[in-house]
Order: structure tokens, then sequence, then C-alpha cells
């Protein structure tokens, strides 16, 4: 990336012929197309809606390398993965360097019947045809530059399949590694998660950095959730303080199938998520939590969309920021309820922490209802610790710094406790005490 | 809800009761916009040359400007060279001194509407500068306002005998250049109302205008700008209503409110233009520009409204909160029924410490209505301590209408308190039943529940407005609920 919009064009062109895949003329097509979108319309800029409060300009002066152009990707000590595992919980693990899977890292042996979990690059280059509905049948609600880009430039990433009425006990890691090259690099990610009838899973989405490098990981991941279905997806940001992070995620659900997210945007010099949950099925569900702590000159930005396309689905919203330092954070949940769609529950809350003075939050919570037998509500706030009950710790011995820290914990204490994965829950709980400690 | 869509099939067969056209001889400037028009739009008025300038500059500053595209409203796209820019009834050059002087027909229209200005008169001190078309007819109760130093009258008869005050805060608020609507607001304004209420002086009466337009194809550009000084008191009341119509009507207001130091200014509207058609034909365009500014420590301004007219409307009266301890306030019910759209929220700026603001939105969709509330709440780094509280409700009639909230909210200071609520739905079948069981009949619990619903911003309506406003409601909504 660089500060024309020519030089994607540049890299395209010659990184084109080493695309997995590209003996596929229907994914061939989908690549240029995206290109072609792109070239067109560049990098979203503060002039477009969904981009109003994200400015990108000072990181496209940056430059950064496709990863996928180097030879092969830089060694990574086993030891610094391990440190990165969820202590004591026996996971299945997928390790992907630089946006490439790295199957000597990757520990894939005990997964349970009926579960797969395989590299995209892999798929694409022996199985590529089986995947054409799943690449092909979701759009994001407002195309951008970035989406463009990781559909032209998608190289690797997370095959994962549940088979009908399969079970996967334990959470499935997939581990997502900046390896903090000399080079800043761009990694392009497609995560394809889809749970047969009845299936039920966990997975988690886990991005760390070694190191404070700059990097730049662009990644969509696609979830198709089948009838009866039930997937928890954790999405969890810690990387290092260069990353700069573009993240899609589609959700589209069947009839009764549930669909649960928990998305915790901890890390990183920019974080953009763009989650979209289509609910095309009766007596479908999602709940979505999110957790955004930020501090230093960090950006976060949040934006969901929840779309309720036929009636008697439900769904439940809530995000909760903590904003310190110079931080900038920007919610948006956006929940739509179609013409018929009648019946729907739809609720929503955004609730934000400013702790310093130079902090800032945007929040823009949004409904759009065309249907009238319907219970939607949404709400935001934007406050301060209260300095009332600052007090009553304080005047019971607690010093203010442990006071503000247990109140704060208290503040995100919700989000993080309707994680039912025991060691995400313990990770989380960590995470926010280290942050509240600096 | 079956009772209620039929009885929502009787509002849709209902035909806008104040539509006709009074047959009055009037003077039109040839359709078309051109710096040549904008002049003699200028020197019809006589204005002294600084108006000229301020319009010619508008109208330069509008030419580079494209027509915004993000409001949640679909319309066919206006021809701006085929509005005529001018019109104003013949009898203009001897102006009436009295009512009686005052055109008959002129009279009969205001009669038609139920608002005949001899009743006005005697009605509970409530003054009336009525507006046909781009010219003001008539004023009341002048002598008595003039005695406490209150100037209220034209936008015209400000421009000519108040000068240094037009010029001292016409724009203050909303820049010539603020938005496309308002550049051509400035470039064109035919005519509108001045008030100004010196320093500690508490206007007595409720002021108020009735707004109409008549002639076909003229775009109504008002421009109304009032100034409570310091300590000053003013409640305005703005209605209107227009006659029934095939063509769009174009309506680009700009309504501009100044509050000093400790001044309070309260704006409450009505609005019933024509809506268009049961098939969406026809109907008011009303993108109106509002916003007051609270110039002073301790202000306070405040917005009430009540819309169920106009085919689209697309307005925000917002508030920037510049003193220190200055409050905000914004009530509104929006109705929207048949193909009628509504865009409309408020903004509330909080620039100053310690500054409030509330915002309170009721939506009621009905037939094929759109009802979207956008706002904003925006608090600067420097609004130590400042609080918002919002709350957008939506009531839905019918499965083809829609109801949409957009609040953008900005918070750049940590002393802040800011909360958003927002919710929608239609009256539960657990209400009917609770009324119902109680001996009310169906429609009279619809009513009561709505009435209810509303109570909120109604009940900041002045009296004489808050009747006309349940009346209003009652006859847009009457044949769905009882």
């Amino acid at each position: 990336m660089a500060a024309s919009a020519a030089t994607p064009l540049e890299e395209y062109r010659s990184l084109r012929g080493a695309l997995p895949g590209q003996g596929l003329a229907w994914l061939r097509d989908l690549r240029d197309g995206a290109l072609q979108r792109f070239s067109e319309r560049g990098y979203p800029t503060p002039r477009d809606e969904a981009w109003k409060y994200t400015n990108i300009a000072p990181l496209l002066k940056q430059s950064f390398v496709p990863a996928l152009s180097l030879e092969r990707s830089r060694e990574v000590a086993p030891a610094d993965i391990a440190a990165r595992l969820f202590a004591g919980a026996g996971m299945p693990l997928a390790v992907f360097v630089d946006g490439r899977f790295d199957a000597a890292l990757s520990d894939l042996s005990g997964l349970p019947r009926g579960i797969e979990v395989r590299s995209l690059r892999e798929m694409l280059e022996r199985d590529g045809a089986a995947l054409e509905t799943l690449l092909t049948s979701q759009a994001p609600r407002e195309p951008h530059g970035f989406i463009e880009l990781n559909t032209a430039f998608m190289s690797d990433g997370a095959y994962v399949r549940i088979g009908s009425e399969a079970v996967a006990e334990r959470p499935l890691h997939l581990l997502f590694v900046s390896s903090g090259a000399e080079q800043p690099l761009a990694s392009y990610l497609r995560n394809l998660i889809s749970v047969g009838q009845g299936g039920r899973a966990a997975v988690i989405e886990h991005y760390v950095s070694l190191g404070d490098a700059p990097s730049l990981c662009n990644v969509a991941t696609h979830c198709v959730i089948e009838r009866g279905a039930a997937l928890d997806h954790y999405k969890l940001n810690e990387e290092g303080a260069g990353a700069h992070h573009f993240a899609g995620l589609y959700v589209e659900q069947a009839r009764d199938s549930r669909y649960v997210s928990h998305n915790v945007a901890a890390g990183g010099r920019m974080i953009r998520n763009d989650l979209r949950c289509v609910l095309a099925g009766e007596g479908a569900e999602c709940d979505l939590n999110g957790l955004y702590l930020a501090g230093g000159r960090q950006h976060i930005d949040n934006q969901t969309s929840v779309e309720h396309r036929v009636p008697h689905c439900t769904s439940r919203e809530w995000y909760k920021g903590v904003l310190d330092g110079r931080a900038r954070g920007v919610f948006s949940g956006h929940v739509v309820v179609r013409q018929d769609a009648q019946k729907t529950d739809a609720q929503q809350m955004n609730n934000n922490l400013l702790l310093s003075d130079e902090a800032e939050i945007d929040t823009r919570p949004q409904l759009e209802i065309y249907a009238d037998d319907v219970k939607c509500s949404h709400g935001s706030t934007v406050g301060q610790l209260n300095p009332d009950i600052l007090f009553y710790l304080r005047a019971r011995g607690i010093d203010e710094a442990r006071a503000r820290r247990l109140l704060v914990t208290a503040f995100a204490q919700d989000v993080v406790a309707r994680m039912t994965a025991a060691p995400v829950r313990a990770w989380a709980e960590h995470l926010i005490m280290a942050r509240l400690a600096r | 809800m079956a009772e209620t869509s039929r009885n929502l099939e009787h509002l849709i067969d209902r035909e806008y009761t104040a539509g006709f056209v009074t047959d009055v001889e009037q003077e039109i400037f040839p359709p078309g916009l051109s710096e040549d028009i904008v002049r003699r739009i200028s020197a019809k008025k006589e204005e002294p040359a600084f108006m000229l300038e301020w319009r010619l500059e508008a109208y330069r500053h509008w030419l580079t400007m494209r027509e915004p595209r993000w409001a949640h409203v679909n319309y066919s796209p206006v021809d701006y060279q085929s509005i005529s820019y001018f019109s104003q009834p013949k009898q203009d050059k001897d102006r009436p001194k009295s009512l009686d002087e005052v055109d008959p027909k002129l009279l009969e229209t205001y009669e038609k509407l139920g608002i005949p200005l001899r009743e006005q008169e005697m009605l509970a001190g409530v003054a009336v500068d009525a507006v046909f078309d781009s010219v003001s007819i008539a004023t009341t109760y002048r002598e008595k306002l003039a005695e406490l130093g209150i100037i209220f009258c034209s936008f015209s008869e400000a421009v000519r005998e108040h000068p240094e005050l037009v010029r001292k805060y016409l724009g203050t608020v909303v820049p010539p250049g603020d938005n496309f609507f308002a550049s051509l607001n400035s470039a064109v304004f035919s005519d509108g109302s001045f008030v100004y209420v010196p320093p500690g002086v508490r206007c007595p009466m409720e002021l108020s205008t009735y707004f109409r337009i008549n002639a076909a194809n003229t775009g109504q550009f008002e421009r109304t700008l009032i100034i409570a000084d310091e300590g000053a008191y003013v409640s305005y009341l703005e209605g209107c209503t227009a006659p029934m119509r095939d063509e769009n009507q174009l309506h680009a207001a700009v309504v501009e409110l100044v509050a000093l130091d400790n001044a309070q200014i309260k704006y409450s509207t009505v609005q019933n233009w024509y809506p268009g058609d049961e098939n969406g034909r026809g109907g008011i365009y009303n993108f109106v520009t509002k916003r007051g500014l609270c110039r002073g420590v301790n202000s306070h301004i405040s917005w009430t409204q009540v819309e169920t007219g106009s085919a689209i409307t697309w307005k925000y009266p917002s508030v920037v909160l510049q003193g220190d301890n200055s409050v905000g306030e914004f009530y509104s019910v929006a109705l929207t029924n048949n193909y009628q759209q509504a865009d409309t929220g408020t903004k509330m700026i909080h620039v100053g410490r310690n500054t409030r603001s509330t915002i309170i939105s009721k939506g009621i969709s009905a037939g094929h209505g759109q009802n979207a509330y956008r706002g904003l709440v925006k608090v600067l780094a420097g609004a130590e301590g400042a609080r918002n509280y919002t709350e957008c409700d939506s009531l839905l009639f019918g499965d083809r209408c829609g109801a949409h909230t957009f609040p953008y909210i900005e918070v750049k200071n940590r002393t802040a308190q800011v909360e958003h609520e927002a919710t929608t739905s239609r009256i539960s079948d657990d209400q009917l039943f609770y009324c119902m069981q109680r001996g009310l009949s169906r429609e009279d619990a619809i009513s009561m529940i709505v009435n209810g619903f509303c109570k909120q911003v109604f009940k900041k309506l002045p009296m004489e407005f808050a009747v006309e406003a349940q009346k209003l409601l009652d006859i847009s909504l009457e044949g769905a609920v009882g």
C-alpha cells in the first residue's frame, strides 16, 4: 500500500499469477472484478458515511509489502506461539504467520469427527470448485476499498467446516501472528466458517503481533450457519502498537440458528471491524457482544449491522468501550427490519466510558424499520466514572487507582461474563487488568 | 389490528380540508433564477445596497453547491429554473392600515382555514403577522408591542427600518453558505418575520405568524430572524397550511434565533402543509434550515414542533450552545401518512461549559409513510460538564410504513454525560386490552394512547397551539385511531 491508489494495481499485476486458485475461472473473475471496483473507487475517505470518523489518509502514507510476495514467511519460534495460547485449554490450533498457514506450528491432531480445519490456500489449490458459493454469495452492505482488495489478494486463511450434527467440545483456536518482519507487511486473509445443520462449535479468531513493528492485516471472515446450528465466534485482537487491522465479518443465519459474537478489540494502532449479520431464516437469533479498550493514540472503529430479513428473529447487541489517553472510539450499530419481518425483537446498547480529557467517542446507533409488529430499541451512553461511587470506595480505604480499576472492570464485566469459554473469559479479565495497570 | 388498518383507509380517503386556491390577482416573476432575478427581488423590495450584495454573494456561492442527497427520502428532482422566485398580491402598493382594508378574499382564505384574523385579534393576546405568499399583508398589536420596544414586523420592513439590527444579526446563525437550501434562501428570500426583544423585556404575548403558500409554482423562501437581547423572553408560534395542488412546491425557509445573556426564546411550529394525495402525488417539499444560537450565558432556546403535513419534510431545528450554562431543547411530534416522508431531528452543539440539552422526538408512521429521526449531539473539548438526554420513540400503524432512527453522538470531553435511547413499536395488544376492558371503545383507546405518546411534546406548546396541534393530529389520524 502506498500514497497513490495505483500501487495496488501494480502489485496485483505482478502477483496475479501467483495467487492461489488462479486456475479457476470464476475466482479469477471475482478477483479481477474486485480490483476493477477498487481502481474505480479507491480507498474510503471521511466523505464516505461509513468512514466519517475513521481517516486512513495517514496510513496510506506508509508503504506495506504484500506478504505473499515474499518467498517464505519469517520463522517464528514455537515458544512465541506457546505464550499466546489459552492456559491449559488444549484447543485444536491453527497458526497463520503473516497471512500464511504454518503447519509446523499448528496442532490439528485432536479434531473431533465431522470437523474440518484446513488452510484456504490448500483448499483453493486442490478443491477450489467447492468454495465457489461460499466465496461469491455474501457481499458487504457497503463495499469499500479494503474489502475489494481483500477479495483481489486473498491468499490464505482458515477453512472451518462443522459437519451436520457435529459438535466441537473445545473451541477451535485460529491464531494469526504478525511476525514483526523488518519490512512492513500486508497480509490478506479470508476465513470461511460453515456450520452444518444442527452443528455446534466455538471458533476463536485471535490476532497477535510479535513486537510493535508496523503491519497491516486485511481480513474477511464469512460464516454460514445452517438450520438449527449454533456458532460461538470470538474475535480477539491484541496486536502490537504498529498494527493496522481491517476486518470484515459476514454472517448468514438459517432457520433456528444461533450466532454469538464476542468481539474484543484492545490492540493495534488502528482497528476497524465491519460486522454484518443477516437473519435469513425464521427463529434465528444473534447476540453481538463487543468490548473495546483503547489508550494512547489508538483508534478503534466497530461498525455492526444486523438485518432482520424474515419474521420471528431476535437480535441482541451489547457494545462497551473504555477510552483513555488520546484514543478515539467509533461505534455504529445499524439494525434494519425488512418489510414483513414481523415479530422482530431487536435490542442494542452501547455504553462508553471516557477516562481522559483527550479521548473521544463517536457513536451512532441506527434503526431502520419497515415492519410494524416489532419491538426495537437502542440506547447509547457516554459518561465517566461516577464520582460518588469513587468516593464511597475511597471512604472505605480503597485507594483511588484501585477504586478506578474496580469500577472499570465492573463496567466491562457484563460483556466478559457472557463469554462461555472459560479460558477466553480468564484471558479477557487478565487483559482488562493489564490495560488498567498501565 | 385489522380494525386499525380499516380505519387507516378512512384516513387515506380523507381529503385535505385546507385545500383550495384563492383567486387573487398576483404579480409573479417569470420562472427561473439568475443574478438578474436576485437583483430584481432586491429592487422590488427597495432594499439597501448591503442586502443586495449579501444576496448576490449567497447566489454565487449557491451556484457552486450540489443538492444534498443523504437524507432518507426519495423525490423527483427539483427544477430550480422552473420556479418563480417572487410573487406578491397586487394590492401591496397601498398596504392596509387595518383589517378592514384587507382584500376580503384574503380574509376569506383565513376564514376557510379556521384562523380568521378578526378572531385572532380578540384571542388572548395573540398578535398575527400573516404572510400570504411572500408579502406580509396584515400585522396586529403592533402598537402594543412597540410600547415595550419590541420590534415585530415583516422582514422587508425590518430591512428598511432597522437595517442596523438586520445587518448585525442576519446570517450569524445560518451563514449564507451553510447548505444548499440555506444558500438558495439567502439569495432569493422574499419575506418573513423579524422580532427583536430589547434587554430585560418579557414579551407579554405569544407572537404568531401564519405562513401560507398560494400561487402555483412559487417556491416560498421565508426568512425569519428572532433576537432576544439580554434577559429578554419571547415565545414565537409558526403555523402553516397550503391549498391542494398537484405540482410539488418547494419551501426552503431559514429561521435564525439569537439569544444573548440570560435570554430565552421559545419557538413553536405546527406544520400542516399539503402532504400530497393518497397516491403520493403533489404535496409540499419542506426543506428548512432552522438554527438557534445561545450566544450568551444562561441563555435558553427551545424548539417545539408538530409536523403533520408536507410530502417531504427535511429539517433539523438545532441549537448551538455557546454561552456557559445555556440550555437547548427540542420537542417534536412528526406524523407521516400515505406516501409522506419525513427526515427530521435536531443538532445540539455543546460549546460552552455546563451546557444542557434535551431531545424528545416522537414519530408516528402510518400507511406508506417513512419517518426518520436524524440527530447530532456534539460535545466539544471545551464543553466541561455538558449534559444531554435524548429520547426518540416511534409508533407504527400498518405494515407498509417505516420508522428510522439515525442519531450521531460525538463526545470529546470526558465530563460529558450523554444518554440516548430509542424505541420502536406499535400499540401493544396489552395496552389496548387494558383500556378496552375498562369500557373504552377501541378507537378511544387508540386515540388516548396516541395522545399519551405525544403528551410530553404537547405540554411544551403554548395553550392556543396545543389545542390546534391536538386537533391536527386528530384530523390526520382520527380516521385511523378513532
